[in-house]
């Protein structure tokens, strides 16, 4: 049993383990709107975690969707607020694939969630990375511009998926969805192994 | 007119040489008109023509590397050892044997299975045997596609899953220098769901007789592969 405790504290330590920030901000050409949404293609944690989210919130029925649609989106943006205008807010990459580990565990189990249910774990998912990106936004001495541009590309990517997911209506595809959602829990635990090498 | 002349500059006359002074190499050997017919008989010409075709570029040694290295090293992971690929595909084919819903829950059992014992491997869990694993899981699972094997849903996912951590402990843990560590996982984890994939619609052929007979064929290929990976993993 102490082993056990010892063994969840060093994972809730790795979890809160502080990175050094990785502020990649691209410079697409066309203005920072568009950097922004470059930022969030070329971040593999975020749009794994938001496919998962968005693979969700499809599988819950239509109205789980339109409540994500809502929470997730705005949620990243307040969060993205808060991480440009704030000092001092360290990577965490564990606490990062975690967010997305536990996002597809449940898309791969097909747990029927409430509507609310899935809202809620959208905006946390959303105001964790929201606040990761305007961090590095900050970092990278970015504007409000960028973020607008990641949070419209998250608001995109949402909608489409969750709607096509909604739409789908033979059995196979449901579970095309499920097994979808066990990739992301597989390349999470491998993260997880790697963030344990110190490779993250 | 104009053409002429520069046809003459280039393959100047004898004759428009002062007395005395010694012809270039060019101009001692080529006869006007040469070129023009599409024939050039100068040894100079060959020989800058030959430097210009032997001369040394840059090199500019292009190593994968960044984020689409990491993505391509990891689909190339699981498909550069063909045990591996035996195994993966047989998984497809005995979930096709078995129907629905193992033929979709065996490919999710197995990527996830496989990054945990990827994860085993990062982490410094040792898993004893493991090439030894990833052979005999060829032979048991192509014994299993052979003898169209109707398991539990339950044993079925626990064999396979077990099977998987050795996959994934040999294969999850390579990671070169310098590679993105997501798109690594992701490529990885992508490219043993294709193989799954594929060994899936290979066995959609199990709806005919003929094709009931060719996957137990297939299955035995596999056991053989198995046994021939065993033998030189005991070696």
């Amino acid at each position: 049993m102490r082993f056990l405790r010892h063994v969840f504290c060093g994972f809730v330590l790795l979890l809160l383990a502080p990175a050094t920030a990785q502020a990649h901000l691209v410079n697409t050409g066309m203005g920072p709107f568009y950097d922004g949404a470059m930022h969030l293609a070329l971040s593999p944690d975020d749009w794994l975690g938001l496919l998962a989210a968005a693979l969700l919130a499809g599988l819950c029925g239509a109205q789980a969707g339109r409540w994500t649609l809502a929470a997730l989106p705005v949620a990243w943006l307040v969060g993205a607020l808060i991480g440009l205008l704030s000092l001092g807010i360290p990577e965490l990459p564990g606490l990062s694939i975690l967010s997305f580990v536990v996002l597809g565990l449940l898309v791969a189990l097909d747990v029927n969630l409430p509507a609310w249910g899935v809202a809620t774990l959208g905006g946390l998912f959303g105001l964790l990375h929201g606040l990761f990106n305007g961090a590095a936004l900050r970092a990278a001495d970015a504007g409000m511009l960028n973020v607008l541009g990641i949070v419209t590309t998250v608001f995109v990517l949402l909608l489409l998926v969750t709607a096509a997911v909604v739409s789908l209506r033979p059995v196979w595809t449901r579970v095309a969805v499920r097994v979808a959602g066990s990739w992301v829990v597989a390349v999470g635990m491998l993260m997880i192994g790697w963030l344990f090498r110190g490779r993250i | 007119m104009k053409k002429t002349q520069v046809r003459q500059d280039i393959f100047p006359r004898q004759s428009d040489h002062p007395a005395g002074a010694s012809p270039r190499l060019d101009e001692a050997t080529t006869k006007p008109g040469d070129c023009a017919r599409g024939r050039i008989n100068n040894p100079a010409f060959w020989l800058v023509a030959l430097l210009i075709w032997l001369w040394p570029e840059t090199a500019m040694a292009h190593v994968e590397s960044g984020e689409a290295g990491g993505f391509f090293s990891g689909v190339s992971h699981p498909i550069s050892g063909l045990d591996h690929v035996l195994a993966m595909v047989a998984v497809g084919l005995w979930g096709a044997q078995l129907g629905s819903p193992a033929m979709w829950l065996l490919p999710v059992a197995f990527p996830m299975m496989m990054a945990f014992g990827g994860m085993l491997g990062l982490i410094g869990v040792p898993v004893p045997g493991v090439e030894i694993g990833i052979a005999v899981s060829g032979v048991v699972l192509g014994a299993m596609v052979l003898g169209e094997v109707k398991a539990p849903l339950t044993a079925s996912i626990i064999l396979v899953g077990v099977f998987a951590i050795f996959h994934g402990h040999a294969h999850g843990t390579e990671l070169a220098e310098g590679q993105n560590a997501m798109l690594y996982s992701l490529g990885f984890v992508i490219s043993t769901g294709m193989l799954h994939a594929f060994g899936i619609g290979i066995g959609t052929v199990h709806k005919w007789k003929t094709g009931q007979v060719a996957l137990r064929g297939a299955g035995a290929v596999v056991m053989i592969g198995g046994l021939f990976f065993l033998w030189s993993a005991m070696g």
